[in-house]
């Protein structure tokens, strides 16, 4: 048997078997399931023929299955490094997929703001159309076997003013091990939400792999300040897909800070699907030693009059590689869309490399779209001139590092957030 | 003596610039170094400030006792050496404010001062921010990023003034200037001559030399000093042209 089929296998059986537990769901569920593992097990894992995958090889991920058997829950101890210092006191804590009553603090969740595990919402989500599953087979595995999903309202009108964070811990202890986290957030008409989706890891001597899929969908008017911290080990996995519906005059904003994990893909499907919708999407990722990072954005306007921002900025040291695909739709009613995009990139070593991609379709006439892309290494005269004001070499190294991870760290709204954000970056910065 | 230049010979981009220069420096002095476009003065600015992009193949430079060229660009400026740029580098998100504390706690911290904290470097830049005319907006403002021609040259002067040099080269800080630029920039130098301070002032025009009256003229071309003399030889140079 072929290594291929065999892990194929594996999953079918893992599949099989999930049919007989609760979280499976309902018919509706039962039925988006089964859809999914087909789209997966006809497709597998994508190889480097797959246009989407051509520069990032997932062959770690798909040589051997993993399970679903991790170490035990941490303490709350163990967690403390991720809590942002009793700054943010809603916390929803998921341990290798499954929520943690224990280690999760609700005491605080603003009022009319929900959270609770009903499957069957999930079915409407933009990740379960159809074509997403055919095409993205992550998302199908994850939509196969991913077990209670987090599906956080927030109510009309509702201002939530204090961040609250959906805590991802990954802890394979000796296991190779796959969670397959589901979370959902629906930002009902002109309510306000700020969330933090962060993903770290627990160390241990077996192999853990994240499979994230998030949904955010904003109605009429919302406005959504996301920021997602991934933080995992330097030996994890992390395939990520977030989908990000904004309805007519909905404003939706995405902070990405990737830190850690041996191969970290993030995918961000947008579609600025009313008039009036904004998207703005701001990244810093960071890689050394033999890191791959992948960050694909797609923005799909669909409709006119919507603006999008998009910067997205990298740091690779060592022999890490990165790709970045950003790719910008422009149906044909999309008139007047205004959409920028920028992504830069900081090699610290002859060996690192990136491949990126800006990807415009465009259908409509009346629009302006401008991309941008710059690759290089520190500027030499920027450094000689702190030198030559008496800055020894590595602080003066460190400074122009620090300005052009800034430039993403100072679109970050809350004080709160930015502090422990940027001394997240900082000591990444300082591993490099 | 402060600086001590012997039969220095230096090559950039494998092109001998500097082919056996000597100049001598007194605490104190100030020094005019004039010459044609292309005769080396820029080279031997950058020399001093120890600019990677030229590489010393002769002679020997000795500053207050110590081999000049064996020190990296960060020791010579912590040991008092200061170049103001001919091109003020923009370096986009370091704030001027940021940089210039981290460079004179780095000059303080090599001498065996305390560095300053937040409150003490505020009420030291704000003090010398007016000796430029400078607005103290520029200090928030990225490192030269948007700066006009004058407040880039204003910018080097003022750091001149924060960190308090021994040995100031200042490359070719009129050109571009207007007139009043010229007159701010010129008056904040003689402010900070005194005489423990040697200043080189290298220059392709007399007319700053109105404003910053030398001790001493020299006249640099192809790659040597070829005339040395007093103020009045600026003048000569002036009416009569390099030859």
């Amino acid at each position: 048997m072929t290594p291929v089929a065999e892990q194929a296998t594996a999953y079918a059986e893992r599949f099989a078997a999930f049919h007989n537990e609760p979280a499976f769901g309902s018919d509706r569920v039962r039925a988006m399931r089964e859809q999914a593992f087909a789209a997966f097990a006809a497709n597998g894992f994508p190889t480097s023929r797959d246009e989407e995958y051509k520069f990032t090889n997932v062959s770690a991920i798909a040589e051997a299955p993993f399970g679903c058997q991790g170490a035990a829950e941490p303490t709350r101890k163990a967690l403390e490094p991720f809590l942002f210092d009793g700054a943010i006191r809603t916390q929803i804590v998921i341990v290798n997929g499954r929520l943690s009553k224990t280690l999760s603090s609700m005491e605080a969740l603003p009022r009319g703001v929900t959270v609770d595990q009903i499957t069957d919402a999930v079915t409407a989500a933009p990740s379960a159309a159809a074509g997403v599953l055919a095409t993205t087979p992550f998302v199908a595995l994850n939509t196969a076997l991913f077990g209670r999903p987090i599906v956080m309202m927030v109510p009309p009108h509702a201002k939530v003013d204090e961040p609250i964070q959906v805590l991802f811990v990954n802890t394979p202890g000796e296991h190779r091990m796959m969670a397959a986290t589901r979370l959902m957030v629906v930002a009902g008409e002109l309510s306000e939400l700020t969330l933090v989706e962060s993903y770290v890891g627990l160390a241990g001597t077996g192999q853990g792999f994240t499979n994230a899929v998030t949904d955010v969908i904003l109605m009429e008017g919302a406005i959504v300040d996301h920021y997602k911290i991934q933080r995992e080990t330097t030996t994890a996995f992390h395939v990520g897909a977030m989908f990000v519906q904004c309805d007519r005059n909905s404003n939706f904003t995405s902070h990405s800070f990737a830190t850690g994990g041996k191969l970290v893909r993030n995918d961000v499907f947008a579609t600025l699907d009313g008039e009036g919708a904004e998207c703005t999407l701001n990244g810093l990722y960071l890689a050394g030693g033999d890191a791959l990072i992948d960050n694909h954005t797609s923005i799909d306007h669909a409709k006119a009059h919507c603006p999008s921002h998009e910067v997205y900025k990298g740091i690779l040291s060592g022999n890490a590689k990165a790709v970045f695909n950003g790719k910008i739709t422009v149906r044909p009613d999309a008139q007047k869309t205004d959409a920028k995009q920028t992504n830069k990139a900081l090699l610290l070593s002859d060996s690192a490399t990136i491949n990126t991609k800006p990807q415009l379709e465009i259908f409509a006439d009346d629009v302006k779209c401008t991309h941008g892309a710059a690759i290089g290494q520190l500027d030499d005269d920027a450094m000689f001139y702190l030198r030559a004001r008496g800055i020894a070499e590595v602080d003066a190294r460190n400074i122009l590092i620090h300005a052009f991870a800034g430039d993403i760290l100072d679109r970050i709204k809350i004080d709160a957030v930015k502090q422990r954000v940027e001394k997240v970056v900082y000591a990444a910065l300082g591993a490099l | 003596m402060l600086l001590e230049i012997k039969d220095l010979k230096v090559k950039a981009e494998d092109k001998q610039i500097l082919k056996g220069l000597n100049l001598s420096v007194n605490p104190g002095e100030v020094h005019a170094i004039m010459g044609p476009n292309g005769s080396g003065k820029s080279t031997l600015a950058r020399v001093l400030s120890g600019h990677p992009g030229y590489e010393p193949n002769g002679g020997s430079v000795t500053y207050d006792g110590h081999d000049l060229l064996a020190m990296s660009p960060e020791e010579r400026a912590c040991e008092g050496v200061f170049m103001a740029f001919q091109y003020p580098v923009e370096i986009p998100g370091v704030n001027n404010s940021y940089f210039l504390k981290a460079a004179l706690n780095a000059v303080r911290k090599h001498k065996g001062l305390q560095e300053l904290d937040a409150v003490e470097f505020l009420a030291l830049i704000r003090e010398k921010i007016k000796l430029l005319e400078m607005d103290q907006s520029m200090l928030n403002r990225a490192v030269n990023e948007g700066f006009s021609g004058g407040e880039k040259k204003r910018n080097e002067i003022f750091q001149m003034a924060v960190l308090e040099p021994r040995l100031a080269i200042l490359d070719e800080t009129d050109s571009g200037l207007d007139i009043d630029a010229l007159k701010v920039v010129a008056n904040g130098v003689n402010a900070l001559r005194n005489k423990d301070r040697a200043i080189i002032v290298v220059t392709h025009y007399q007319r700053l030399l109105d404003y910053i009256v030398p001790d001493f003229v020299h006249v640099l071309s192809g790659g040597l000093i070829v005339r040395s003399g007093g103020k009045e030889l600026a003048l000569e140079l002036e009416a009569k042209g390099y030859r």
